[in-house]
């Protein structure tokens, strides 16, 4: 698997939100776009899913123009995991993660025995398996993330792009979940998440793209964009990273700020 | 330790507060309101001014089906067939329609609190059949005056709730957008009815807006109705796997893979239809769009591949037992509309202070 996204400008209507992305990941990379509030990441996440057109630039994936694929072939490559939020209706978690095989059944078709199986493997994969039955509005927002994580690997994509995954989570749920997105990468997924910790950069990313204001781009490895410089200048606050080997575990990062008063 | 133990033990609730699902009882639910349905037809056939006893209807249709002599008055054939069976099979058809239509629009607008009352698709299509029968239109005339004009109304809601609400409470928005359209679309019949005819046109109206099956003579009636409906719910059983996932919103759904501006836009044609051709059949019937389809979820759930099926047959027995009320309560016909409001109104009302999390 192999995105590429070279030179891309997103944005509403007339308006141009963000422009100069570029950046490309194939299978196991994780790339974490960091970025002060309304910078654009959701828009260009909306770009890349195909709910907004893309202005100008390419995305490329498995080297065909994104804009070639039909919504259910972008669907089949591209699994979403949007922030946890809460439906009108009250599904069950197994009805929910059913909801990812869309993709791949016929027009008028519902999901088969076949899929239930596979909807079960991966709440079976995700260690969840406990909440199938239980309704989806009830759960609690850890496990209600877990629970789109799961409906968008049924999904059996070859990118997962996931939408602030660590939002709304305890500190305990957040490392878990981050630890679950390496995992998923390990396997060969290519990942592409938003987040607003630079920490969880550290924690994960394989590559980094940290947006700013006035379209400024940077991206590359996590040591090369997660600077206490490039964060400064992104969000404005006085940042310093330190590190600690810490032998068995290696090299440990972190982004501690500077309080000004 | 390694993560797969650490996500094992995610603090989650206890294990023990785990609800069972809604058992596999689709199919035993399903035959079971058939079974109702039937019951209630058969009985409804026997129920009216003129009573017929169940043997006698039993040894009509033998003879009607072995082809044996006429064995029963002449007058009997003719109530029951052109009158009481007509009626019955479309008070049946009514609620059908009203009730798949009120599902699918709380699935696609992903809105429990919609249905074609709220969404004004009720009043518009009143206003369209209002103004055919001013203007002394045949039956599909009506019928598509009503869908145009209830589709114009549907449109008109959820476009002014999109341009208003941008990115807030899309739920109550459209409530709100809803009532704006409906009420417009009232003071237009009402406009309607100032002008017409008092000696003729009037009350025809009137009566009609009341909401009444009495004018339903002979199976053409019945046909006529029947064909925008089956057209109607074809669409809505093809489609009851998409409006689940739509019931997440548009962005989410097409993240699956639908293509949700073409699904979107048949699931409304389909549904306005519904409401369109039910409303200029019966009048002004409310409620059975906003009511039946909660009832139905309460013994269902929320997947429409269940619910879908279950709200048409909960809305075909629901308006055939308000019709029987309503022919036979008082010595006088009550109106269907007022009937509906008045069982329908309070129900909600419970349904809403019992209401589980989730369903309002």
């Amino acid at each position: 698997m192999r995105l590429e996204v070279k030179d891309a400008a997103c944005g509403y209507g007339l308006k141009t939100v963000i422009q100069g992305i570029s950046f490309d990941i194939s299978s196991g990379d994780i790339l974490c776009l960091l970025g002060p509030n309304g910078v654009g990441k959701t828009t260009f996440f909306k770009t890349l899913l195909g709910f907004l057109k893309l202005k100008s630039g390419e995305i490329r994936l498995n080297d065909r123009d994104i804009k070639t694929f039909s919504q259910k072939e972008r669907a089949r490559s591209i699994g979403y995991v949007p922030q946890a939020h809460t439906p009108p209706f009250p599904f069950t978690v197994l009805q929910v993660v059913l909801m990812g095989r869309t993709a791949h059944l016929g027009s008028f078709a519902s999901p088969s025995r076949k899929d239930v199986n596979l909807a079960d493997e991966t709440l079976e994969m995700l260690g969840i398996s406990f909440l199938r039955d239980r309704i989806y509005t009830e759960i609690s927002g850890g496990e209600r993330q877990m629970v789109l994580i799961a409906r968008a690997l049924t999904q059996q994509p070859e990118v997962l792009v996931m939408d602030e995954p660590t939002s709304n989570l305890d500190f305990g749920n957040q490392i878990r979940v981050l630890n679950r997105i390496r995992q998923l990468a390990a396997s060969g997924l290519g990942v592409v998440m938003t987040s607003h910790f630079p920490d969880h950069a550290f924690l994960c990313a394989s590559k980094v793209a940290l947006m700013q204001r006035s379209n400024v781009f940077k991206y590359g490895t996590v040591d090369e964009v997660v600077t206490e410089e490039n964060l400064r200048s992104a969000y404005g606050v006085d940042v310093r990273i330190t590190s600690t080997n810490d032998g068995e575990n290696g090299i440990l990062k972190a982004c501690i700020p500077v309080m000004t008063a | 330790m390694n993560t797969q133990e650490q996500i094992s033990r995610l603090p989650f609730t206890d294990a023990i507060l785990i609800k069972k699902a809604k058992k596999k009882w689709t199919i035993p639910v399903i035959m079971a309101l058939s079974l109702l349905l039937i019951t209630v037809f058969v009985l409804s056939l026997n129920l009216g001014r003129y009573g017929i006893p169940l043997h006698q209807i039993v040894s009509v249709f033998a003879d009607k089906i072995f082809g044996l002599p006429i064995s029963y008055p002449k007058t009997l054939d003719a109530v029951l067939f052109n009158i009481r069976i007509p009626r019955i099979l479309t008070a049946i058809l009514v609620g059908w329609a009203l009730a798949a239509s009120g599902a699918a629009y709380q699935g696609l607008f992903k809105n429990p609190m919609v249905s074609p009352d709220i969404l004004g698709a009720s009043a518009g299509s009143g206003f369209g059949a209002a103004i055919a029968i001013l203007l002394s239109f045949s039956t599909v005339e009506i019928q598509a005056s009503a869908f145009l004009f209830g589709l114009l109304a549907v449109f008109l809601s959820y476009s002014l709730s999109r341009t208003i609400g941008k990115n807030s409470d899309m739920v109550l928005i459209l409530v709100l957008t809803g009532m704006v359209v409906e009420t417009l679309f009232s003071s237009l019949t009402s406009v309607t009815k100032y002008v017409a005819d008092p000696d003729s046109k009037l009350p025809e109206i009137t009566f009609w807006l009341m909401g009444s099956l009495s004018k339903i003579l002979g199976m053409t009636d019945v046909i006529k109705l029947l064909i925008p409906v089956v057209i109607g719910t074809v669409p809505l059983l093809l489609f009851r796997w998409q409006l689940n996932v739509l019931s997440f919103g548009e962005e989410e759904a097409k993240a699956l893979g639908i293509d949700t501006r073409k699904v979107r836009l048949i699931v409304i044609l389909s549904s306005t239809l519904l409401t369109a051709s039910a409303i200029s059949v019966s009048g002004m019937v409310g409620w059975i769009g906003l009511v039946v389809p909660h009832i139905a979820r309460m013994i269902v759930g929320p997947d429409y591949r269940k619910l879908m099926p279950v709200s048409m047959l909960i809305g075909g027995i629901f308006l055939l037992m308000t019709d029987d009320v309503a022919r036979t309560a008082l010595a006088i016909e009550i109106p269907l509309g007022i009937l509906t409001a008045l069982i329908g109104a309070p129900f909600f009302l419970i349904l809403l202070l019992k209401g589980k999390k989730g369903w309002i």
